[in-house]
């Protein structure tokens, strides 16, 4: 009924009729992805039922450390190629990855347990100075080895349909759902700017006394933009995930997870409340633990997974406080509700006063936990256990950044608390010179990658903390074309890589970068895709990263010149002027160290000498459709995205600017209406910025210049394979190497302090409270077993018991 | 017509069941037990008789469901008595002590 009606709704908007803004099925956008979760959830439990074995092993197979490896051990081994097959029979499940191998061949089985035992060990003996990074490894070379020991030594037999179906059901739903969200745009787009926002009630959720909040749709500008960045780069990322993930005996799994994370996602962006994006938030977090763990029989993955759902609970804590605070103060926790309320002056709280302060930092923790900021960033570094898909579509392109949607969804909050703004965006401007340090120096070509999103997320916050909120969302949307490309892209890399090693049997890790070498000549649509994404990212014009970045920078500038709301505030102490310019300068530097990383990663993995070894060398090449697609819309995208928001006032950039400029920010302007209100009612009229050419002309000589300087140091070094060369010089390396140890810190001041007090309670626990409960059971036994002594057996007993009973209240009553 | 006196009545009804309880409490063999019980049910149905043209008829119904109720109780104690004795070869109660612990 409700859908019937909201297409009669629909198709009033298409007609032309309607004045205001009509959204076309507005729930379907979030309905479809659920459904697509349903039904590969339902394929997934079928191929499980059908991987029952027929007899139950003996034993507990998820123990054997050796089982899992057997991918790798068959690869040593080709003699048990033929039996494998047979046991195999075609049909990819996860319990007979597990099963066949060690079950019907015993011999050959202790072989294979030998020969993953002798691996385990090499990875460990290297892995001794930094055993998280090489646990990592370690985790998807095993991993990895579960479908390609299929791809090779299975029999091509027709798959079962639980695992080709979801190839349709997965990406179709996502598909369908991105093309209800561009319906929707261009509903809202013909709308004029005041009528571009609607909230679609849906039913009444948590009605208790004045606490109403009501389960509804939120469309205006800022959610459909979000919305078409996670349908639309959620539809391509899932179109790689058929070539990448088809052969995992989990795949249908796999993408069940995947669906219900972009349900949970679009219910984050497009919630109308809190409340609503607080169960979205607890919803991606679910998914990404899911997936990030998704080979769980490796318990570094399993371990990795916990990490990141431990460490956001510690911000989703923030979330829930500032969530709190704000009802206490405000009354509603209805977008609409609190923006009318804190820009009209119906609230209680005072600008810059310490409540507002209060709830701003207290989301921000929030967003820290989920956008990998300084202090809880290490969750996502470690997450890149999960399948490279994953890592694209969750870790780079759409999760992380929700902290940055809330910034600026609580943009009217944040503009009331400039010492909290402050706080933001010094945070982000740390944290993406520190992760951008980091990644100088990791040899996984995801974990660069990791450390570089990490380093971007921190220049979305330093543009949301600045009052940049435009920027922030610019940035975030370049960020995920150009992020998920080369995420995308490095999966193929390792797909290639790990395909090639495999059929080689060379036990060697596919991820790590100095096992590569000069790919371009074999991944040459990888090689081309990921360039254009690096000379974005890298800042270099006219690619999307160079507007989105610039302008952040440039932001932190005009501030500095005291152009900003937030000149005039003050943090420890210091002016709001002064800390602009220090985070002009940190994000300046963290932008050179964006296109020196980028450069070096390319260098390693695209040019230089191949590095596989000849045998691997010939087994090298470019996957299906499904994984150069992407990458190929995504790399346009990350070439012409920028032109989207091009600055209107620099002449130079107006070169590259094809039609109105700053168009995302006139776009957005409805949302953040509020915030400027607020800017006007309690700072006054800011002065027109001046703007300068000088940023610009550095913001192209860092990205150049960084760029220059990777090829100038690095760019005849010879590298050996990771066998041969050693992680790091010593010194400075060695510490960046070792992510500054901050792991190790963490563990020493949080985790084992944690650890010991938890062994405390815990003795108390046992010896103290146990004790006092199994006393009041002894005294039971005790009693039961004194007055036990009374019980005869024997009627007559009983029956004179009775009787005496009576008598006595009959005499009783009598004597009353 | 001499009426006999609701005295004699209810105390015959008295002596009747002070004979079933002194009986259930003193002998061991079942079957006495259970005429004991029987004996105290209808020490009260002789009560109930007694008392109804004082306190009405009602009480009268009552005897017919303490009858019916009676039967069936004799009905499922022999069943256990006889069930019982297959095992035990015995009716003694001294001998039954399930119920202890």
């Amino acid at each position: 009924m409700l859908l019937l009606q909201e297409a009669a709704h629909g198709a009033a908007a298409a007609a032309g009729e309607g004045a205001g803004f009509h959204p076309v099925l507005p729930w379907l956008i979030v309905a479809l992805p659920l459904l697509g979760f349903v039904l590969n959830g339902l394929l997934s439990v079928m191929a499980a039922r059908r991987a029952l074995p027929k007899l139950p092993p003996v034993g507990d197979p998820y123990y054997d450390h050796a089982q899992d490896d057997h991918g790798h051990a068959v690869g040593h081994a080709p003699a048990l190629a033929p039996a494998h097959a047979a046991v195999g029979a075609g049909e990819p499940s996860e319990q007979e990855a597990l099963d066949h191998g060690t079950d019907a061949h015993p011999v050959d089985a202790a072989a294979a347990r030998h020969e993953a035992h002798v691996h385990d060990r090499d990875v460990h003996v290297t892995g001794a100075n930094a055993v998280h990074a090489h646990d990592v490894h370690d985790a998807h070379a095993h991993d990895a080895a579960h479908d390609h020991g299929h791809d090779d030594h299975a029999p091509a037999g027709p798959k079962p349909f639980t695992h080709t179906l979801p190839s349709l059901i997965a990406p179709g739903v996502l598909i369908a759902s991105f093309v209800l969200a561009v319906l929707n745009f261009l509903a809202m787009k013909s709308a004029g700017e005041g009528a571009r926002l609607a909230i679609v009630e849906g039913w009444s959720w948590i009605p208790v006394g004045s606490l109403q909040v009501d389960a509804a749709l939120q469309l205006d500008p800022l959610s459909i933009v979000m919305t078409l960045i996670i349908t639309g780069v959620g539809s391509l990322i899932h179109i790689f995930s058929i070539g990448y993930m088809k052969e995992d005996p989990g795949y249908p799994r796999y993408m069940a997870y995947l669906n219900l994370f972009v349900f949970f996602m679009l219910i984050l962006v497009l919630g109308s409340s809190y409340p609503m994006m607080f169960v979205g938030w607890e919803g991606v977090g679910l998914c990404s633990y899911l997936l990030i763990g998704f080979w769980f029989r490796e318990k570094a993955n399993a371990d990795a997974g916990k990490k990141a759902f431990i460490v956001n609970r510690i911000g989703d804590f923030g979330f829930l406080v500032a969530m709190m605070l704000l009802f206490w103060n405000v009354g509603t926790l209805d977008f609409a509700g609190v923006n009318e309320a804190l820009t009209g002056g119906g609230s209680s709280l005072v600008f810059a006063g310490p409540v507002i302060t209060a709830i701003a930092l207290f989301f921000f923790l929030g967003a820290a936990g989920k956008s990998a900021q300084i202090p809880l960033y290490i969750w996502l570094p470690d997450a890149m256990a999960g399948p490279t898909p994953v890592s694209a579509l969750i870790h780079a392109a759409t999760m992380v950044t929700a902290g940055v949607y809330l910034v600026v969804r609580s943009s009217v909050i944040y503009t009331m608390a400039p010492a909290a703004s402050l706080v933001v965006a010094l945070v982000g401007a740390l944290t993406a010179i520190f992760a951008a340090s980091i990644g100088l120096k990791q040899w996984d070509i995801k974990k660069v990658l990791a450390y570089s999103t990490v380093s971007q997320l921190g220049f979305m916050f330093a543009a949301v903390g600045m009052g940049a909120y435009a920027a922030g969302v610019f940035h975030l949307m370049t960020h995920a074309f150009f992020k998920a490309c080369l995420f995308l892209g490095s999966g193929a890399v390792i797909h290639a890589m790990h395909h090639a090693l495999h059929t080689a049997h060379n036990p060697a890790d596919a991820q790590d970068m100095r096992n590569m070498g000069g790919l371009r000549k074999y991944l040459p649509i990888t090689f081309i895709t990921m360039g254009v994404s690096t000379l974005a990212i890298a800042g270099v014009p006219p690619f999307a990263g160079f507007f989105s970045k610039d302008e952040i920078i440039g932001a932190a500038w005009l501030g500095a010149q005291g152009t900003s709301h937030l000149s005039e505030a003050s943090l420890f102490g210091i002016h709001g002027s002064t800390w602009m310019a220090a985070i002009g300068v940190i994000l300046s530097i963290a932008a050179f160290m964006t296109a020196f990383y980028m450069g070096r990663m390319m260098l390693y993995t695209f040019f230089g000498d191949n590095r596989t070894g000849e045998r691997e060398r010939g087994h090298l090449h470019e996957g299906g459709w499904t994984l150069t697609l992407p990458l190929i819309v995504l790399g346009l995208l990350a070439v012409f995205g920028g032109f989207l928001n091009v600055e209107e006032h620099v002449p130079i950039v107006q070169l590259f600017n094809f039609g109105q400029g700053e168009a995302l920010h006139h776009w957005l302007h409805p949302v953040l209406a509020g915030s400027d209100d607020v800017v006007a009612q309690n700072v006054g009229r800011l002065e027109e910025p001046h703007h300068a050419l000088w940023p610009i002309a550095l913001a192209i000589a860092i990205g150049l210049g960084g760029l220059a300087l990777a090829v100038a140091m690095l760019g005849k070094r010879r590298l050996g394979t990771a066998d041969a060369q050693p992680a790091y010089d010593g010194g400075v390396e060695k510490a960046l190497y070792n992510k500054w140890y901050v792991d190790e810190f963490y563990d020493r001041t949080v985790v084992k302090p944690v650890g010991g007090l938890s062994r405390l309670f815990a003795r108390f626990d046992m010896g103290v409270l146990d004790w006092v409960v199994d006393l009041f059971g002894r005294l039971a036994q005790m009693f039961g077993l004194a007055f036990g002594r009374l019980q005869t057996g024997q009627v007559n007993t009983y029956a004179f018991v009775l009787i005496v009973g009576v008598l006595i209240v009959l005499g009783s009553f009598v004597a009353l | 017509m001499n009426e006999i006196p609701l005295s004699y009545s209810l105390g015959l009804s008295a002596i009747l069941f002070g004979i079933g309880v002194a009986g259930v409490i003193v002998r061991r063999n079942a079957i006495v037990l259970f005429m004991c019980v029987e004996l105290m049910l209808n020490a009260v149905n002789l009560a109930f008789v007694a008392l109804s043209p004082y306190a009405g008829v009602e009480g009268q119904v009552f005897v017919f469901f303490v009858i019916a109720v009676a039967a069936a109780e004799a009905a499922v104690g022999l069943a256990i008595m006889i069930a019982v004795f297959r095992h035990r070869e015995s009716v003694d109660m001294k001998n039954f002590s399930l119920l202890r612990w």
